[in-house]
């Protein structure tokens, strides 16, 4: 068969069909590999948790499906307004966790800002940060990674990160992820459902979750999709205009974050057109007059593809075991 | 990972090696556990897997420590620190420029 000529249309689904075979997918997996009575999601109101929401109530009605809202401090403005209104829309149970009061017992807020004051002595009470890539179009090299700082009288401060307070910033703020994710299990666990975890293809391809945060789930229902077929997804089944047409943001640091600022080298559209002529043997050539980029800027997007792969391929692995213990497979 | 706090205790200093026999010394304990095979002076480390994008965060961290050498941004490239030969050319463009 020929190949498709490089367009937008490319990522184009029949969306009615895919549901079928996502809630299919998953009254298959909780009644015969994961013997469980219903979902756990975690709710975030953004666009990725919201199609999951409403796939898992298409697949195994409200009732059995229990919403977990996890706000902290930090988290934005309208971030527990947004999640309200889809768990209201979908007409399903949901529950609080705010989960500020379990960061403070396990430090997180302290050791983060501990990290920062290690670049910016004068951080402290009232500034507000965030951790923000180098930029690969214009950059060939390694990614690296800088914090920017607001202080209360609104000055930013940009300072390139060196390893020690990079590692330190990530591992504080994964607890974030990994409380939400032991909340889960937890209500997953009283009740005996499954937790439905939430990565789109790219997240889920170039490792963009917490291993054994946001990346543990039971279920994954939308990994297969590119971010941009989660959005066609997400207004078929329903979920509100307000975050079908909302920006992806991470939702993670005290200032602001975009995805592609933090981790992507693209707008997500742009990034999945890649993505997906990379995985379907596109060339740079005929990838970059659709994206508006030169042929090395996407042939330096395929590279940082690459590159993440790699980095990031050891949070999706299994635990190594030293022999293969054949009765568990 | 004491690799950031203590660059000089990983490495051994015994011979009073030149700079790249000490950085190699630091790539071969800290990447590849003592195991050296098929590293080469021109091997690349991210095509052979030895080092990712963290790695080189390492790397850099080891030398900047190590030999009070500052990388610039546009320093973080492949030409100047994805081979043994690579890192030393760029050191000695580096150090020739200090002088």
């Amino acid at each position: 068969m020929a190949k498709k000529l490089f367009s937008k249309d490319v990522l184009d689904i029949d969306l009615d069909k895919e549901v079928q075979i996502i809630i299919e997918q998953i009254r298959e997996a909780l009644s015969k590999k994961l013997k469980r009575r219903g979902l756990v999601v975690a709710l975030s109101g953004g666009i990725d948790s919201s199609a999951t929401t409403a796939l898992a109530v298409k697949a195994v009605g409200p009732e059995k499906v229990l919403i977990l809202l996890m706000p902290e401090k930090q988290s934005a403005d309208d971030t527990l307004k947004l999640s309200t209104m889809v768990a209201e829309k979908f007409r399903v149970e949901y529950i609080y966790e705010d989960i500020t009061e379990i960061l403070t017992s396990v430090g997180f807020y302290k050791r983060y800002n501990n990290a920062v004051q290690s670049v910016i002595p004068d951080y402290s009470e009232g500034w507000k940060s965030k951790i923000v890539i180098s930029n690969t179009l214009e950059h060939k090299g390694f990614n690296y990674f800088y914090i920017v700082a607001r202080n209360p009288g609104g000055k930013h401060i940009k300072k390139r990160l060196p390893l020690k307070a990079y590692l330190e910033i990530v591992a504080a703020t994964n607890f974030k992820q990994r409380i939400r994710k032991m909340l889960e299990y937890y209500h997953a666990d009283r009740m005996n459902y499954a937790v439905g975890g939430t990565p789109n293809r790219l997240e889920y391809d170039q490792g963009f979750f917490v291993k054994l945060g946001d990346g543990a789930a039971d279920i994954k229902p939308i990994a297969h999709l590119y971010k941009t077929q989660v959005y066609k997804l997400a207004a078929f089944l329903g979920v509100p205009e307000q975050i079908c047409k909302r920006s992806p943001t991470t939702d993670t640091y005290s200032l602001p974050q975009g995805q592609d600022e933090f981790y992507f080298s693209l707008p997500y559209d742009k990034m999945d057109l890649c993505l997906y002529g990379k995985n379907n043997g596109f060339l740079p050539e005929e990838v970059s007059k659709l994206l508006e980029l030169t042929p090395a800027q996407v042939q330096r997007v395929y590279d940082d593809i690459d590159a993440k792969r790699s980095a990031t391929k050891y949070l999706h692995i299994e635990p190594v075991l030293i022999k293969d213990i054949k009765e568990i497979k | 990972m004491p690799f950031f706090d203590d660059a000089d205790k990983k490495v051994d200093c015994t011979g009073g090696g030149h700079m790249i026999d000490q950085i190699k010394a630091f790539i071969i304990d800290n990447f590849m556990f003592g195991n050296e095979s098929g590293l080469q002076d021109d091997t690349s480390f991210l095509e052979e897997g030895i080092i990712d994008s963290t790695g080189v965060l390492e790397l850099v961290n080891f030398i900047e420590q190590k030999y009070q050498i500052q990388f610039a941004d546009e320093d973080l490239v492949p030409e100047n620190l994805d081979t043994i030969n690579n890192i030393w050319k760029f050191l000695a463009i580096k150090q020739h420029l200090s002088n």
